[in-house]
Order: C-alpha cells, then sequence, then structure tokens
C-alpha cells in the first residue's frame, strides 16, 4: 500500500465566504480558561491593501507554553481544561481576532518567543504564514528578524498594552504589509 | 443588487486565458495574485515571502486525538429528523506527505454546499432550497495508512457574485494538517467533468494544467456500493516535512 519516492503537492485554495459553519469553534480562541491566572489576551485587527478591515479571516496559532514547552497534547477541539499549544479564531465584523492563550517562553536560551501563524481569508487563494514575536529580550539574535529592515521587523512584533495583552495587526497588503513567510520546498 | 461595474464571463475568461499564457511552465502553486477572482485583488501580498528554515514550534503540528472528533461526525447524512436530498456519496482518499508517508491521525475537515447548491451559512442568499436534513460539515482523524473517509450528498454548483453570471464548479471544502505546522493545507475538492472548470477563476488561479487536475477526484466503483452510495477516490498530498523523520514513518 505504501507509495514512497517524491510526489508533487496539492495545490491550495481559499477558504472562501462560509466556513464559518465549519471551521471556527467555540474553544478555538480560548487556548487557556479566561479568568486562569496569568492568561493574556492576544488580539488585533486584519487588514485589506485599502487599508479595510478583513471581516472574513480565521487565524491559527501554534505557540510553545509558560515554560517554552511545545506541547504534544491531543484536545484542541474539546480542551477540558488542556493546554494544546494551538487555537483557532475568526475575525469579526470589524476585521479583529482574539484569543486568550498563555505567553509562550522562548523554547531554547536566548532564542526569541513567537507565535507561529497561518492567515486564511476569502479573497486569499492559499494560506499564509507569519510570526507574531513577544516584544522582549532575545529579539536582537533571532535570525529571521535580523535578516529584515528595522521597519519590515516592526511588522512582526506585537504591542504591550498597558493591561499586559499582545496587540498586534496582520496587513495583507500595502506599505506596512506583514512579513509573510515560506519554506523550504514550498515552492 | 448587481455592481455596476460587474464584468461579463468573457472579459473574466478572456483575463484568464491572458495570465495562462504569459505564465512559466511548471509553476504549480496557486496564485495570490490573481484578478480575475476579485476578492484577491486587495489581499495578496505585494512583496516576496521570506525564506526561512522552519524550527521548534513550526516543526510541531498540532494533535488531535480521539477526545477531539467522534466518528459520527465522518458521516454527513446523519440527521436526526431525516435524510438530506441528493445524491449519497462516500469520498475516500489518503492524506500523504510529499515524500509519500501517510500522515496518521491527523484532523481532516470538510464543508460544502447541500445537493441544490446551497451553504448553511447566512452570507448564502441565493434562491436555492436549504435542505432540513443537511448542515454540510463534518471530520475525522485518518488511519494509519493516512486514509480518511466521508459519507456526504454531492453538493450542486453555485452562483457567486464575482462577475456577471458566475457559477462555481461543484467543490468539497477540505482542511487538512500535517506533521509539521509548515504543512498546513486549506483546498477545495472538484468533480470530474465539470462544465465550469474553464470559467471559474479560483480553479483557474493555478496556471499549470497538471496541478490543476490534482484537485480532481476519481470516481472510482469499488468505492461505490451496492444500492447505497456512488464513489470517488481523492488523495492528497502536503509539502515535504522538514525534520528528520521519526523511527515509524520511515519505513514499515
Ligand atoms: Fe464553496
Amino acid at each position: 500500500m505504501r507509495e514512497h519516492g517524491p510526489s508533487a503537492p496539492t495545490p491550495g485554495q481559499t477558504v472562501g465566504p462560509f466556513f464559518h459553519y465549519a471551521l471556527p469553534y467555540d474553544d478555538g480562541p480560548r487556548l487557556a480558561p479566561a479568568g486562569a491566572p496569568d492568561t493574556i489576551r492576544l488580539h488585533g485587527t486584519v487588514y485589506d491593501g485599502a487599508g479595510a478591515p478583513v471581516p472574513d479571516a480565521l487565524l491559527e496559532i501554534r505557540q510553545a507554553d509558560a515554560s517554552g514547552r511545545v506541547p504534544a497534547t491531543e484536545g484542541s477541539l474539546r480542551r477540558d481544561g488542556r493546554f494544546t499549544g494551538w487555537g483557532r479564531a475568526a475575525t469579526d465584523t470589524a476585521g479583529r481576532y482574539s484569543f486568550r492563550t498563555v505567553e509562550p517562553a522562548p523554547v531554547r536560551d536566548g532564542a526569541a518567543a513567537y507565535f507561529a501563524v497561518t492567515v486564511f481569508a476569502r479573497g486569499l487563494l492559499d494560506r499564509l504564514f507569519t510570526r507574531i514575536y513577544v516584544p522582549s529580550h532575545g529579539l536582537d539574535g533571532d535570525p529571521l528578524l535580523g535578516a529584515l529592515t528595522e521597519e519590515r521587523r516592526g511588522t512582526l512584533i506585537a504591542m504591550r498594552d498597558s493591561d499586559g495583552d499582545l496587540r498586534h495587526d496582520i496587513r495583507l497588503q500595502g506599505d506596512r504589509e506583514t512579513v509573510f513567510l515560506t519554506f523550504p520546498g514550498h515552492d | 443588487m448587481w455592481p455596476m461595474t460587474s464584468a461579463t464571463q468573457r472579459s473574466i475568461s478572456d483575463e484568464i486565458a491572458h495570465i495562462h499564457a504569459t505564465a512559466q511552465p511548471g509553476e504549480t502553486r496557486t496564485r495570490l495574485d490573481f484578478a480575475p477572482y476579485r476578492s484577491s485583488v486587495l489581499r495578496h501580498p505585494t512583496k516576496q515571502p521570506l525564506t526561512v528554515d522552519p524550527e521548534d514550534v513550526e516543526l510541531a503540528a498540532p494533535v488531535f486525538g480521539q477526545s477531539d472528533v467522534d466518528p459520527i461526525e465522518a458521516d454527513l447524512t446523519l440527521h436526526p429528523q431525516g435524510e438530506p436530498i441528493g445524491e449519497r456519496m462516500v469520498v475516500t482518499g489518503r492524506v500523504l506527505d510529499a515524500e509519500g508517508r501517510p500522515v496518521r491521525g491527523q484532523l481532516v475537515e470538510i464543508w460544502q454546499a447541500n445537493a441544490a447548491g446551497r451553504y448553511v451559512h447566512k452570507r448564502d442568499q441565493h434562491p436555492a432550497p436549504l435542505d432540513p436534513h443537511f448542515h454540510g460539515a463534518g471530520r475525522c482523524l485518518t488511519d494509519d495508512e493516512g486514509r480518511y473517509r466521508f459519507t456526504t450528498v454531492k453538493p450542486g454548483p453555485y452562483p457567486w457574485r464575482n462577475h456577471d453570471n458566475a457559477w462555481r464548479p461543484a467543490h468539497i471544502h477540505f482542511s487538512l494538517f500535517g506533521r509539521e505546522f509548515t504543512q498546513r493545507l486549506v483546498t477545495q475538492m472538484y468533480f470530474p467533468g465539470d462544465p465550469l472548470f474553464p470559467l471559474d477563476p479560483i480553479f483557474q488561479s493555478i496556471t499549470d494544467e497538471t496541478a490543476r487536475q490534482r484537485l480532481i477526484a476519481t470516481y472510482d466503483h469499488d468505492v461505490t456500493t451496492h444500492e447505497w452510495a456512488t464513489g470517488y477516490r481523492w488523495d492528497i498530498v502536503l509539502t515535504g516535512s522538514h525534520a528528520t523523520p521519526m523511527e515509524e514513518d520511515t519505513d514499515a
């Protein structure tokens, strides 16, 4: 049964306008229970090239926990108190998304801490990858950020709200377009 | 409610033909910048993506298990009040990575229109009937061979407002995960021989003919069952993984 050897990847297609009754679910944006100690909100707005909010986007995040461990735990769809390090949130009518989670710690000593992010939307023909960095120490030594101009770096680093939450907007297109990523073997 | 500037199918088809004629052969990825799909115009990045070696969190896919998915979620025809209208069918296939290895125990999610081409979504208001016995969303986990299997009804084509008299070919939306976060894929499965293929800017956003064919399922009479359901087979290949494969995945 096993077919070894390389084969060509199946191309992506847009998530379309009608994913809301299938993909988002109540606990998707709640990686950590509301009211649990040391949780934060990771939130922001998705914008298009005209600066208009995108009300039909979907974000997924993958992250380490507060001790820098990347969980390999099932239960993202029925969380039951487990922290799985994965979440999914649709944008609202104003293009806003919001996750309730814990702040990830660096996975290695001296490394930067970030959320790995996938972006989907109506009008976006294939998924986009990006990162949202936690604004703290470790950023200077990060090889990805080091490869970017100051201005482009800024599109990957979250801002700290006065209440400790993290705020990060995603711009699909334009002057302050978010840096999107591709990985070896993806073309 | 058509916008005043709505393009004709002929002009959309001309735009598609022009892009295809100037595309590089072997460009197998879906184009993000594909103006015949009007909603893409302001929603595609204009800068080259930055190539990075995935690390740590990007090398780890989310983990799903039996506590996440009930096996009955793979049967979209189950409804407490009755059966949906339409051509009952089974869709099955394997999720593989680019090295041909099965992706085991991973989440597959699907959503689709009903047999009349209508979604259970408040934004779908076109005058085709909702089916009280069909919701149109399902999910399952792949087995040890990477297989998924859904029972559903064949979706109808539906109109959309990209241009005047625009119709989507019948399709099922698929959402897939691999071993790594980097392998994430959302795509659409189509049915063989659909006359709407050449007219559809979403399908045609893949300029390479061979690559487009990878989105079309195959009718398989061995999947079809006597007096019950027609059968379609569709294998999905994710991008390659970057980590050293674990022992159990290398060979068996
Ligand atoms: Fe659709």
